[in-house]
């Protein structure tokens, strides 16, 4: 398995992954982008040059998109007027991560400038919020998957989970 | 001291989201059980230019509390913290800093 990421030169941070690896993060990584949809904004030329959407913007109800935009405000229409002025930029940057990640996995020693190493940490932890918030996940995630039989149903996407969560731990690491 | 009498206007009640400017506005992060402790705090770092000191300190305050107050400043600022910070997948929130 991969050591995880380790800095670089001048800022970067290197990686060296194995095929399976490479695979397992680019289909995560695919699921994330097909679940993001791209900014929707107004018909307005101005709204849409300003990336405002159109109005009455609902917190979503799949978990896994309300946990990738969260509300801003307790009140319900503050919230919905924020995500009016946000979420299309929020979708796009979102989607701009992942595509960065999608572009720079690869098997082998990889390289990654200091700016796709913020592209992999933002995408890194948008994979892991999806699966985690799927999984139901606990901040006893590490005792759970101890305690779990390999024979459990649940055991691959703990295992993949737990692995995702090394690797983040160690690039944020790298770049500190 | 006068009596305006009559006059007085009758208690107005004030919108719960009160926007006068020098009322201070804070951004709250919250804890959740993905989020790790080293990206939250190098999150604060980085976002906030905090020194790694105190964004362990806000970070454990999230950790143990549930919740913590990582900056203030007016309604727009906070608005834009709170952006940045969901940019980063952390679960945050703005409101008037009176609100307990």
């Amino acid at each position: 398995m991969s050591s995880g990421f380790s800095s670089g030169r001048g800022g970067a941070v290197v990686a060296d992954f194995e095929a399976a690896e490479v695979s397992i993060l680019r289909s995560l990584v695919t699921q994330v982008l097909g679940l993001v949809a791209p900014g929707e904004t107004g018909d307005d030329p101005l709204e849409r040059a300003l990336g405002i959407g159109a109005a009455g913007g609902k917190a979503p109800d799949d978990p896994v998109l309300a946990r990738l935009f969260p509300s801003a405000y307790q009140d319900a229409d503050e919230s919905a007027e924020f995500r009016r002025y946000t979420e299309a930029t929020l979708r796009d940057g979102k989607r701009a991560d992942a595509q960065t990640m999608l572009d720079t996995a690869r098997p082998g020693r990889s390289e990654l400038t200091p700016e796709q190493a913020q592209a992999w940490l933002r995408s890194l932890n948008d994979v892991r919020l999806a699966l985690g918030t799927k999984l139901e996940v606990t901040e006893e995630i590490h005792d759970e998957i101890a305690m779990m039989s390999e024979d459990d149903p649940r055991y691959p996407a703990y295992v993949t989970y737990d692995w995702l969560t090394y690797l983040q731990d160690t690039l944020v690491r790298a770049l500190w | 001291m006068v009596d305006v009498g009559s006059t007085a206007p009758i208690a107005v009640e004030r919108p719960s989201t009160d926007v006068r400017p020098d009322l201070p506005w804070v951004t709250i992060v919250w804890n959740d059980p993905v989020n790790l402790m080293s990206y939250v705090t190098y999150v604060f770092q980085t976002v906030f230019g905090y020194t790694r000191e105190k964004a362990e300190k806000l970070m454990m305050d999230v950790h143990q509390k549930g919740k913590a107050v990582v900056s203030s400043g007016t309604r727009e600022e906070m608005e834009r913290d709170v952006q940045i910070l969901h940019s980063y997948g952390l679960w945050a929130t703005l409101q008037p800093d009176s609100v307990k």
